[in-house]
């Protein structure tokens, strides 16, 4: 049977989240303790070699994205909390689970790059954790646990492209949220064009044992190439639909069927797409790949944000495909030409195959439509738009034929 | 009622506030007034066109007047499979809106979101940003009735 292995969550549902004091005598801030007590390009050095990959779905190691960061006067640390992959709760279960783990983390990395102030976006669906931040950094400050590190929390209002870095800072900053070009990369450029390291709040809330126990204790965790644990979070047609936090070589089978107890309703698997609605669906006879993040991509699937949503034997793929669609023609922010007209047309398409109007030529175009997307749009939304449309069509194909006039 | 000018005063030292304080307006006002944008072009020195383009860019923020109740039901994939239509058609029917009216009376606003990350209890929707779980089209008669 497998089991979970704790590292985030490793205070879950064990302290009072709203009380500091339970942190700290669970072990809180002594990581920070420690950090501070060192040199900023040793932490750096400790943070790669435990090799954490970014958990906000593009897998950049932590360590590494830090070392790039030039000297200068202001820089930032940003907490990555906007969430808007549709399936994924685990950001928030992290936060209110133990908001001070993500605040520790978030320290350890401003000793490390040389930064004094830290922003937390945090998606406008979620007040109430806002709030519970609030007070957590009220506390963590009368503590006097966080020094001169200050953070402050700011919250979004329900725009999906916010989640991508550049986007985030531009909220940030007042402004609409349309990604900016690549390079210079935040880290480089990015809040008010100062050095700005963004990390997910998963990644954050891994540091501070990565700290206590050592980069090699986490790399012998899970897969070695994508090394420590994932939150997961289970939703759709199975029956636990719950966070789970498992080690990165845990396979998709085992999920599904020992954390989540299988497919509700005594029905049969259909189809399981992962890290969130830009995840590739996956099939029946990929279910033991690992979760890890290489081996999604070696079966062109993604980890993304470890979202994962199971559909049963009854579900029309073609029908939810077509719904996704409208999320990307809705949440696409207009800024570039092949995403804009790209998930429109994507949408358009998609919902005539869906009420049985469409020929195979929509089908060679929606497949022509989708290689200019994920090449030419300037952010990861446009990109990854077309994710589920090619994915289901290599391996539900007939799901869509079936329709065709 | 706060006056908007006092709010929108409180923002204008923060880097970067013009959406805490769109956020503070539609806190009071339930919607973003024009009046209240021209003011936050003043104050915090951008164009009218740009403030406009804030306010509008992002879909929690409305700049027309909306009912005391905002209903939202999430139509995202997972919360489609457990029957969200069915939920909508049945908070149509009771309110005799269609989603992204609202009612006569100036009680009710129906509109849909995009997943509010609460996908354990699918299908969801929120009732003035307070999440609901897994909610079925018989259940909105009562729903409507606790909204007093
Ligand atoms: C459209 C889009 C949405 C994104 N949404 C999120 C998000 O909600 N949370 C997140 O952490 N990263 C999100 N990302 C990824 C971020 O751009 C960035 O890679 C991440 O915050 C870096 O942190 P990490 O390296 O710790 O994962 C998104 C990217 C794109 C293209
Ligand atoms: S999909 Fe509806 S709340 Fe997440």
């Amino acid at each position: 049977m497998a089991e979970e292995v704790r590292i985030v969550l490793r205070n879950a549902d064990k302290i009072d989240p709203n009380n500091v004091d339970d942190y700290i005598n669970a072990g809180g801030y002594q990581a920070l303790e420690k950090v501070r007590g060192m040199d900023p390009k040793a932490v750096i050095e400790e943070v790669k070699k435990a090799n954490v990959r970014g958990r906000g779905g593009a897998g950049f190691n932590a360590g590494l994205k830090w070392s790039f960061v030039p000297p200068a006067d202001v820089k930032y640390v940003v907490c990555n909390l906007d969430e808007g992959e549709p399936g994924t709760y685990k950001d928030r279960t992290i936060v209110q689970k133990d908001p001070q783990t993500v605040l520790e983390g978030m320290a350890i990395c401003g000793h490390a790059i040389g930064s004094k102030q830290g922003y937390i976006y945090c998606r406008g669906e979620y007040p109430y954790v806002v709030e519970q931040l609030n007070q957590a950094i009220d506390q963590a400050k009368a503590k006097g646990v966080l020094g001169d590190f200050d953070i402050e929390v700011r919250m979004g209002a329900g725009a999906y492209v916010c989640g991508e870095e550049t986007a985030l800072i531009e909220s940030i900053e007042g402004h609409r949220g349309e990604p900016r070009f690549k390079p210079p990369f935040p880290g480089v450029e990015g809040l008010w064009a100062k050095p700005t390291v963004v990390n997910n709040v998963e990644t954050f809330a891994n540091l501070p044992e990565i700290i206590n126990k050592g980069a090699d204790w986490f790399a012998s965790i899970g897969a070695p190439n994508y090394p420590g644990t994932k939150v997961l979070t289970l939703t759709g047609d199975v029956v636990n639909r719950v966070p789970i936090e498992v080690p990165t070589n845990t396979t998709i089978r085992e999920v599904i069927y020992e954390f989540g107890g299988g497919i509700r309703n005594g029905r049969k698997f259909k189809a399981v797409q992962i890290g969130g609605t830009s995840g590739g669906f996956i099939p029946e006879s990929l279910l033991d790949t690992p979760i890890d993040f290489d081996s999604m991509s070696s079966i062109g699937a993604t980890l993304g944000t470890g979202a994962v949503f199971i559909m049963d034997d009854t579900r029309d793929i073609v029908d939810i495909v077509t719904r996704i669609s409208k999320f990307f023609e809705h949440e696409s922010c207009g800024k570039c030409n092949p995403c804009r007209e790209g998930t429109f047309r994507c949408y358009e398409i998609m919902k005539k195959i869906n009420r049985g109007a469409a020929s195979a030529k929509d089908i060679d175009n929606i497949v022509l439509l989708a290689r200019v997307m994920q090449k030419a749009a300037l952010c990861g939304l446009g990109q990854a738009a077309p994710g589920p449309i090619m994915t289901t069509l290599q391996h539900f194909r007939h799901e869509y034929e079936r329709k065709l006039v | 009622m706060a006056n908007y000018r006092d709010i929108i005063a409180s923002y204008q030292d923060k880097p970067g506030g013009i959406i805490e304080a769109y956020h503070a307006l539609q806190e009071e006002f339930n919607y973003i007034p024009r009046e209240a944008i021209d003011e936050v072009a003043r104050v915090f020195g951008v164009s009218e066109a740009q403030a406009y383009g804030v306010a509008t860019f992002y879909s929690y923020l409305s700049v027309e007047p909306r009912g005391k109740y905002i209903i939202r039901m999430c139509e995202s994939a997972p919360c489609h499979v457990a029957g969200a239509d069915e939920v909508i058609k049945a908070f149509e029917n009771h309110l005799g809106i269609k989603v992204g009216e609202t009612t006569a009376d100036g009680k009710f606003t129906l509109e849909l979101t995009q997943c509010i990350g609460q996908c354990q209890g699918i299908p969801v929707i929120t009732i003035n940003r307070v999440p609901y779980e897994g909610i079925s089209p018989d259940q909105v008669p009562m729903i409507l009735e606790k909204c007093k």
